[in-house]
């Protein structure tokens, strides 16, 4: 039981993770149709923006983290969108999909010519310790991940619930032409899309490589994550995105644990090939209702 | 005489794929026989997103179903023959038993599914070493053994390879030409119409994915004899996403392009070897500013500055107007 708590609590430390990734690429899908298979990588760079801060720029670790994470707004948000997507949206899904992936591999190797193939070790935010509680062992570390990941997904549901910022945003997801009609600046508001998809992708980043270390390759397997988190989930649904997330972080630490450990990594994969069989709009999501 | 211009052509075309390799060393030769081999499957792959638009990422998981089949059996002694034929119905099996629920759905689920798949496949390979050998694979895989000649050399197995390579392309020509093949054409260029003209759509993807999942295992089968070595880490995903990249590069849905994205992608680390680690990186770079300048590929772009010179362009692809709608 106890072992249960422990393998239970890291899963969804882990998990909430992955929702902060999935999250952004569920934002950018619906402001612009973007399918992101840069996502992991977007998620492995910020952790190399903060090394960055502290060992070259000898900036303390807050101001670092600061550092990273504008510069991933301004490269994986604007950037981006500027660059990469406004450029093709013209020419239909498809070009623009062989770009990310492009963008994937280009992130990918810049990472390792420019800071090397090791993994780096990479400063933690919360302490190594651990707490008892009830006969299981707790490391502070997965409690505050936890904590830290939902705190960020409620702000982020109330901004765009309760702001009208956030309300605008979420009628250009719907329907761009009317909320342009009524007044809303959706170019911006897809901005918006982008720069919030980065600010996660960075925040996870920050998490998550204290774990991981900081690695130019922890994209592929994050990408692939998040990726099926949102489609497990539901992609047009932020909520969807955080069930997937958390599911896959819990599954994942269970079949390690108790199960399997050689095909650990199938679980995800087995579970989105079931999703899409039976519940292809995710298992919180809403049918988009488009035939063709 | 404008008749007999596209023959003369093809034909000056096999000429040159039969003189090239003469009095080149075997390295030369290697790569020019695993062009063809990546041609063969690139060609299936734009079968599927050339010309019925949907995105696969699980090429090279059946080029390795393909190649571990034929490994197995001509490993126990059957001919390479029997061997193809079986890794060529199995990768066709595999194709529709996939496709079936992915494509059920509308959108680009396929794309999603076949990610899943191909990471899955790379899992058994890697994990269930009593039938694939785990991480060290399999190898010693006897090269094909024709009744007049043996191709253990490499120049001799280059033309097998061509020989292979030249069926599959002719195959594929007809494919496409025949009535089949226009109504795929017609599936990616205005789906509802094609469906209101009474083209079961949804059956017609199937089929062409189960097509060129078919492709897919025939390069595997060549393959295995090819590089008489295989483990899983060549049929991973990056693999897949490697012979995507020929199909767009040279230009999806183009009977030439794959062939073009093929020599391109695997010519190019030979051409920028000096620029070492750096050849990724110039790589992805040139594939976002072609995706940006000419989202056909470079078959696309060379018809583009073609029609410029000669005369004014017919629209080719309807369904790149349509802005983005994955």
């Amino acid at each position: 039981m106890a072992q249960f708590l422990q393998v239970l609590l890291s899963g969804l430390s882990t998990g909430s993770i992955y929702a902060l990734a999935a999250i952004g690429f569920t934002l950018v899908w619906q402001a612009a149709q973007t399918v992101n298979f840069a996502q992991g990588e977007f998620v492995m760079l910020p952790a190399f923006f903060v090394l960055i801060g502290v060992h070259w720029l000898g900036m303390p670790l807050w101001l670092a983290l600061i550092f990273g994470l504008i510069l991933s707004m301004i490269v994986l948000g604007l950037l981006f969108k500027v660059l990469i997507v406004e450029p093709m949206l013209p020419n239909g899904g498809l070009p623009l999909i062989i770009a990310t992936m492009a963008l994937s591999i280009l992130l990918k190797e810049g990472t390792k010519q420019f800071y090397g193939a090791e993994a780096q070790p990479y400063p933690g935010l919360f302490p190594q310790a651990t707490m008892t509680l009830g006969g299981a062992v707790i490391s502070v570390q997965d409690v505050m991940n936890l904590l830290v990941s939902l705190a960020i997904v409620v702000g982020l549901t109330l901004f765009l619930n309760r702001t009208r910022t956030g309300r605008c945003m979420q009628a250009t997801a719907q329907s761009p032409a009317v909320a342009e009609i009524l007044g809303v600046n959706t170019r911006r508001m897809v901005l918006y899309a982008f720069l919030i998809n980065a600010a996660l992708a960075a925040l996870a980043s920050f998490l998550i490589s204290p774990i991981y270390l900081a690695k130019f390759s922890n994209g592929e397997n994050l990408g692939l994550i998040a990726f099926i988190a949102a489609i497990i989930g539901g992609f047009n649904q932020i909520r969807g995105a955080i069930a997937g997330g958390l599911l896959i972080g819990v599954l994942d630490n269970l079949t390690a644990t108790y199960i399997t450990a050689e095909y650990r990594a199938a679980i995800p994969l087995i579970l989105l090939i079931a999703v899409i069989l039976w519940k292809p709009e995710g298992l919180l999501g809403t049918s988009e209702g488009r035939n063709v | 005489m404008a008749r007999f211009r596209y023959p003369a052509l093809v034909l000056l075309g096999l000429a040159a794929l039969i003189l090239a390799p003469r009095g080149e060393g075997n390295y030369i030769i290697f790569i020019f026989t695993s062009w063809l081999t990546y041609s063969i499957a690139a060609m299936g792959l734009n079968l599927t997103l050339g010309y019925s638009g949907q995105i696969s990422l699980a090429q090279a998981s059946f080029m390795g179903i393909g190649a571990y089949i034929t490994a197995l059996l001509t490993l126990a002694g059957l001919p390479w023959i029997v061997g193809m034929l079986a890794a060529v119905a199995a990768t066709f099996v595999v194709g529709l038993a996939l496709g079936f629920p992915a494509l059920r759905v509308k959108g680009h689920f396929l794309a999603f599914v076949t990610l899943a798949f191909n990471t899955l496949f790379f899992l058994v390979a890697r994990n269930e070493d009593w039938l694939t050998g785990g991480n060290y694979g399999l190898s010693g895989m006897p090269r094909p053994n024709l009744i007049f000649a043996s191709t253990m050399k490499n120049l001799p197995f280059y033309y097998f390879t061509l020989g292979v390579f030249v069926v599959a392309a002719a195959l594929m020509w007809w494919i496409v030409h025949s009535p089949w093949g226009r109504a795929f054409k017609g599936l990616r260029e205005n789906p509802v119409r094609a469906e209101s003209l009474g083209v079961d759509t949804t059956r017609l993807t199937l089929l062409a994915f189960a097509i060129g999942s078919a492709y897919g295992g025939l390069a595997g089968a060549l393959v295995s004899p090819l590089v008489q070595y295989i483990d899983p880490g060549s049929f991973a995903l990056g693999i897949s996403l490697k012979i995507l990249l020929m199909v767009v590069v040279g230009g999806a849905g183009y009977f030439y392009g794959p062939m073009l994205g093929a020599a391109i992608v695997i010519l190019l680390p030979e051409v920028l070897r000096f620029t070492e680690g750096y050849y990724l990186m110039i790589y992805a770079t040139a594939v976002i500013v072609l995706m940006v300048f000419s989202p056909r590929g470079l078959m696309g772009l060379g018809e583009r500055l073609w029609h410029r010179l000669t005369r004014p362009a017919r629209q080719v692809r309807a369904d790149m107007a349509g802005g983005a709608q994955l």
